[in-house]
């Protein structure tokens, strides 16, 4: 007591606490408004209550649709987890290549650092109609968009990273008699890997939007498309697990991400203790 | 074997002269300490002799030809930080150069190749010290024996030319006197060429067998740009054992 609220620290219990707090009341509240609007109504369908959220969740997960012999949840998961996949891994591949010439070589830095500066503010969501016309509407154009709308954010910022590595280890590296080549596998690659694993980690959430909202358009399976598709009969059983079991995905592909870093590149972790 | 010849060589940028009338003729083997006030021009000088940039005139011969236009094996280089690369253990930072030397598409060696690298590494930590840090990152290191580890990384090209900025400069005092008789152990085993950077003259005169002193001797008050730094005093000590072996090995009577 009469310390300052900046210097009063908490204990680890504490910390789950007041972690799990906004999240207890968040459930408390709707399970409240869910059970007055029930009782008001037993038919409504916009809040509906925990049992028949699990009901339907058992549903979705376990029985085969009777339309096309799937179990819904998991065609869904798989169709969009393939398409987010290929796109980040799509857009990975051309962040770190453009990203490292960029920085590294002045004449494709004077070549193509204009042309992406502007291709990354056309927003991606603009140009989907021409991405469908282009591609059609099977999996290339919503593999496209998100490549579309996250590499220029993956080469920008390797770009940026690669060229804030100090003079001196390139300088050096050349004494030691690297060639370009070498230079790019032994110095520079190594050192912007764990890199583009952070910024994909932050363009995640920008991967996943691209994602469902090309599959909101034009799809016939996936997540996104289910809760559009359900979206008409007002199926906020459906949508409100769908929106949770993305969110869990996302918090997975982000929890990953990181462990990778941590496992692949044990140097970033050294003599920071 | 590496004698430098700077003949007039100036070096101005846009609105300013950093280096003018640089004259210096230095034998093989000698090790010159670079010292004079910050801003005059000493670290310019050490990346002209590096080609991180050209000299806007005059020229410089390594051996009597043409400095080569970019940095290269042949010319080892210790920076004051960042000297060895993080994502390398120490026993990898020093096998670099062989690596890049021995397979140019990979820049990397396998197996047998790869241990007699390692061999050949473990000579040059055992000789700076390091054996027992072979397996450490650069991070997990103290700052000298980071130094260490550039320095070992520089030999294992075996330069003719080993430039130091202000290699010492963030050391302490007792790590310092280390490093001065490993780096000395090192030249006389070696004999390279040694340029030094340094703020410290009694550093210079300690090490070297011959001082440069930066200075300007030439200032406009008016434009403090105007005129640069240049060669003030080329001192060589001739009271120092090594000079003796230098000079003995000169085509003709020093001047």
């Amino acid at each position: 007591m009469g310390r300052r609220i900046i210097n009063r620290r908490l204990g680890y219990g504490g910390a789950i606490f007041w972690g799990a707090l906004p999240f207890l009341a968040f459930v408390m509240l709707y399970a409240t408004f869910s059970a007055l609007r029930l009782a008001d109504n037993p038919g409504d369908k916009l809040l509906p209550a925990f049992s028949t959220i699990g009901n339907t969740i058992l549903r979705l997960a376990t029985v085969p649709d009777a339309r096309t012999g799937g179990i819904l949840l998991w065609v869904d998961t798989e169709a969009s987890l393939m398409r987010l996949g290929i796109g980040l891994a799509g857009a990975s591949v051309l962040g770190l290549i453009g990203g490292i010439a960029i920085g590294l070589i002045p004449y494709l830095r004077a070549g193509l650092s204009p042309v992406v500066a502007v291709i990354s503010m056309v927003p991606p969501m603009a140009i989907l109609p021409i991405l469908f016309i282009v591609f059609g509407l099977d999996e290339l154009s919503k593999v496209m968009l998100i490549i579309i709308g996250v590499a220029p954010f993956l080469i920008r910022d390797l770009a940026m990273k690669v060229s804030d590595m100090p003079i001196e280890l390139l300088i050096k590296a050349q004494t030691l008699g690297a060639s370009t080549w070498q230079i790019v596998l032994r110095v520079v690659l190594p050192q912007v890997a764990p890199k583009l694993v952070d910024a994909i980690r932050l363009s995640l959430g920008a991967a996943w939007l691209f994602l469902i909202s090309a599959e909101a358009i034009a799809a016939t399976d996936g997540l996104g498309y289910r809760i559009f598709l359900v979206r008409r009969y007002l199926a906020m059983d459906v949508i409100l697990p769908y929106v949770a079991w993305i969110t869990l995905l996302a918090f997975a592909m982000d929890w990953v991400l990181r462990r990778f870093n941590r496992l692949c590149f044990p140097w970033l972790q050294r003599g920071l203790s | 074997m590496s004698t430098l010849s700077v003949r007039n060589v100036w070096m101005e940028y846009a609105d300013q002269v950093v280096l003018e009338r640089v004259n210096l003729e230095i034998p093989s083997g000698e090790f010159c300490a670079l010292v004079g006030p910050s801003g005059c021009g000493k670290t310019t000088f050490l990346r002209l002799l590096l080609s991180m940039e050209r000299p806007t005139r005059g020229t410089i011969l390594l051996d009597d030809a043409p400095l080569s236009a970019e940095p290269g094996p042949g010319r080892g280089v210790v920076f004051q930080k960042y000297s060895a690369f993080p994502h390398l253990t120490v026993s990898e930072n020093v096998i670099l150069g062989l690596e890049f030397a021995g397979s140019p598409v990979l820049g990397k060696l396998f197996g047998a190749r790869r241990r007699a690298a390692l061999d050949q590494a473990e000579t040059i930590l055992a000789s700076v010290g390091l054996s027992g840090a072979r397996d450490k990152y650069p991070a997990e290191l103290s700052g000298g024996m980071q130094q260490r580890l550039a320095i070992a990384q520089t030999l294992v090209r075996k330069p003719k030319v080993l430039l130091m900025d202000e290699p010492f400069g963030a050391l302490d005092v007792g790590t310092k006197a280390q490093m001065y008789e490993l780096i000395l152990a090192l030249w006389r085993e070696v004999r390279m060429t040694v340029f030094m950077v340094t703020h410290d003259l009694k550093e210079g005169f300690s090490l070297a067998t011959r001082v440069l002193a930066f200075d300007k001797v030439r200032l406009d008050p008016d434009a403090p740009g105007a005129y640069g730094a240049t060669v003030t005093f080329n001192l060589p000590l001739d009271e120092k054992a090594e000079r003796a072996d230098i000079v003995a090995k000169l085509p003709f009577a020093p001047v």
